[in-house]
């Protein structure tokens, strides 16, 4: 579901004050709505063509889109499934899958006596009021909460000013003509296998269209909570800024959610005109399986912007601490010319993590600019890879690409991977690549033990100073929870 | 202040300090002087914390609580403070934001209440003007980038901003230019009262002129070999070594150090 928040002021550097941070972490509240509208109802396991026609129409979809649908499964049956990322896990049974969960059922428990304690450490830890925390581990609920006329609020003001902000099945009955025009055009439905499964059985969604020249007034956000978790599974969002439009975007949970949904294959397509922006910022922390690697979601995302405008922007912002499996490269094409494309990234893997992720950056138009800054954290026997491709096409003169990637290492049980790529075609271009490798220092952290700051909070100082370049990215209150997730994810892990 | 009995303390199996006897009591001023690899440093490690050294003899009362007993963070909150030879990096933390963190654990520590942003700015200013700190240094990352004299200039900075009662100041005037060296001195000796102690490790007289110590001991092969008033300290940059090198001493040495 689509929740609004009002964007706050936001200085040039949050970093100069981590302190601020810290301050506000305690004190700041939690106050995102929500809506609580569960309907129930699950599809036998298997994957066919009757299947996809059924989830079209669930949604009462158009036969255009079945059409659509139909064609991305057609053409999935004929795909393999990749195996070059530098992760392991068992074989997927695509059959074993149930592709119409939606709201997936999930044993109800009466109290939160019934809830695993570890999870409601962490809650605690987060300072998630209790009745959220109920929500957000399946306790039944009788409050009703105030947040779908909240939503619509916001909503009223959004109309206002022409922004459309709504599920993606909602879009495809009330703006057909855009979803026609957009759907797809930037992650083809024969991308890549998980972005072709997607585009067969997506269940849900966001769409956003910020018309010409208008500045969205407030960060956009989706949760993937309560009702919206279970449709999590195949999300597929896509947002449109037309001629010199701006819009920040904000995806992510702030409290972890265990869910049952062993696979997720989202897919985000962004599309940015003339002069446009769109600023995109994810903090992940889906169920990372347990201590001994035990469960946990395997995340396999397509993520892709289109800078098709001239001088237009996408800048990609994620921290990433969840997850058994991350595989992940959110990409620009800069198309236009002088457009500028941005990946900031925080990648953490504890215990049996293992991540690949990383970004790819297609300079086509003249003078494009891409910035890459990865930080990679590895903990327990966490694998981490950074995978990054740099092409540079024939008629982009004058491109530019910094790239930065640096690797923390907490444990000697771990492992950081770098995978650059760099395929240049215009000799006028220039490319910097920059890679450091460390663990965490004895050292340091010694030396603000002798100041009087305890261990785990060395840690933590430690760990967020090597993430400030990203976390000033954020917005102030997502940086907030950055700082907090990362703590907790690292927790207990230096060795 | 501090009373070490027997201590000695061994570096990756290899005894290094071979027995230190010493007692420094409040309002005290002791150096320590004695060649490259004596165990001067070591003796820092060992009596801060830092667990890459291990005590394997003897005991350390610091203010009549068993040094030993105490992680290395809370000896810092008792009051316990280094000055590092070489001052340590931390990349992406102000020098500030690190130095409130600080300051706060060991008020916390010690009962007494958080300082307010105001009053740790009027705080911060008032100490860099007595160290001549720059405030782009203040806002910078921990050390990061820092000249070899402004480290050290900073770690002085530190400890007048956390005002611990027991300073060990390791080789402190080492890379200081002649102007620091005078400034750094300065910013201890307004520091230094009847209730605060000092131990300066140091290989020069020159900052014993600045820094007047009450005693002068020498350090020599993990063990103190000679103490004496600050005149002991002309003495050895006359002399050098040598001649306080006992024959006694060297026979006990004379072993080969492989076993
Ligand atoms: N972390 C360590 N690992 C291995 N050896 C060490 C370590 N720390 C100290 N040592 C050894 O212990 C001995 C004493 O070193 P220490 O640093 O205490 O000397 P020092 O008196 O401070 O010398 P300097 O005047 O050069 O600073 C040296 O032989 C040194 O190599
Ligand atoms: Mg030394």
């Amino acid at each position: 579901m689509n929740e609004i928040k009002e964007k706050k002021t936001i200085s040039e550097e949050t970093s100069s004050d981590d302190m601020k941070v810290l301050d506000d972490l305690t004190s700041s509240e939690y106050k995102w709505g929500f809506v609580t509208d569960i309907e129930s109802e699950t599809a036998a396991k298997g994957l066919n063509e009757n299947v996809v026609r059924m989830i079209s129409k669930k949604k009462n979809e158009p036969e255009w889109m079945t059409e659509w649908r139909l064609k991305a499964f057609r053409y999935w049956q004929k795909m393999e499934e990749p195996t070059w990322p530098n992760v392991h896990y068992p074989q997927i049974n695509f059959q074993d899958i149930s592709y119409y969960s939606a709201p997936k059922q999930k044993p109800k428990l009466n109290s939160l006596d019934e809830v695993d304690p570890e999870l409601l450490k962490t809650f605690e830890k987060l300072g998630i009021p209790l009745e959220e925390q109920k929500l957000l581990s399946g306790v039944a609920v009788d409050a009703v909460f105030d947040s779908v006329s909240v939503a619509t609020t916001f909503r009223e003001t959004l109309k206002e000013k022409g922004i459309i902000f709504c599920s993606i099945s909602e879009a495809v009955k009330e703006h057909p003509e855009l979803i026609k025009k957009y759907l797809g055009s930037v992650v083809p439905y024969t991308d890549n296998f998980y972005a072709s499964l997607n585009a067969a059985v997506f269940s849900d969604g966001s769409f956003v269209w910020i018309p010409k020249g208008v500045r969205c007034p407030m960060e956009l956000s989706t949760y993937f909570r309560i009702n919206s978790q279970d449709t999590g599974q195949f999300e597929r969002t896509l947002i449109v800024a037309e001629e010199g439009a701006y819009v920040s975007y904000l995806e992510g949970c702030t409290a972890p959610i265990r869910d049952n949904n062993q696979l997720h294959a989202a897919v985000v397509e962004l599309v940015t005109l003339d002069n446009a922006e769109i600023k995109y910022s994810t903090v992940q922390n889906w169920y990372p399986g347990d201590k001994e690697g035990k469960g946990g979601i395997y995340n396999f995302v397509t993520k892709r912007g289109a800078c098709r405008g001239k001088n237009s922007k996408i800048s990609w912002t994620q921290v990433e601490t969840g997850s058994a499996i991350t595989w992940k490269y959110p990409s620009c094409i800069l198309q236009g010319d002088n457009s500028v494309g941005e990946f900031y990234s925080v990648a953490v893997t504890n215990n049996y993590q293992q991540a690949d992720t990383g970004t790819k950056m297609i300079h086509l138009g003249k003078n494009t600019k891409s910035t890459v800054v990865s930080k990679g954290i590895s903990a327990g026997h966490g694998n981490n890879s950074y995978r990054g491709l740099i092409k540079i096409g024939k008629n982009a003169e004058g491109a530019r690409n910094y790239t930065q990637c640096d690797s923390m290492l907490m444990s000697d049980k771990c492992g950081a991977h770098t995978f650059p790529y760099i395929e240049v075609e215009n000799e006028s271009s220039k490319v910097e690549h920059e890679a450091t490798t460390s663990k965490i220092g004895e050292d340091q952290i010694f030396y603000l033990n002798q100041r009087g700051i305890s261990t785990e909070d060395a840690v933590n100082m430690i760990v967020n100073g090597f993430c400030k370049e990203v976390f000033k990215e954020l917005p102030m209150e997502f940086a907030v929870e950055a700082q907090k997730l990362l703590a907790i994810s690292l927790e207990g892990s230096v060795g | 202040m501090l009373s070490i009995k027997n201590l000695h303390a061994n570096v990756d199996g290899k005894e290094i300090l071979k027995g230190i006897n010493l007692e420094i009591k409040t309002g005290e001023v002791h150096a320590i002087m004695g060649p490259n690899g004596s165990g001067k440093s070591t003796l820092a490690n060992v009596l801060t914390g830092n667990k890459n050294y291990e005590v394997t003899n003897g005991n350390v009362l610091f203010e009549e609580k068993d040094l030993f007993d105490m992680d290395p963070e809370t000896r810092a909150r008792e009051g316990m403070f280094l000055a590092f030879q070489y001052p340590i990096e931390i990349p992406g933390i102000s020098n500030a934001t690190f130095l409130k963190t600080a300051l706060n654990e060991i008020r916390k520590y010690n009962k007494l209440p958080e300082l307010t942003p105001t009053e740790f700015l009027d705080r911060i200013k008032d100490k860099a003007k007595v160290l001549g700190l720059d405030d782009t240094l203040i806002s910078r990352a921990v050390n990061v980038g820092f000249s070899g004299g402004e480290k050290k200039r900073n770690e002085i900075f530190q400890m007048l901003i956390l005002e611990p009662k027991f300073v060990l100041l390791d080789e402190t005037d080492s890379g200081l230019d002649i102007d620091a060296l005078r400034i750094v001195s300065n910013g201890v000796n307004i520091y230094r009262n009847p209730n605060n102690a000092f131990l300066v490790v140091t290989h020069y007289q020159r900052l014993l002129n600045y820094i007047q110590p009450d005693f002068v001991h020498v350090l020599y092969k993990g063990k103190i070999i000679k103490s004496g008033g600050k005149e002991l300290a002309l003495e050895l940059e006359e002399k050098g070594y040598d001649w306080i090198k006992t024959e006694e001493f060297e026979t006990e040495n004379a072993w080969p150090e492989s076993e």
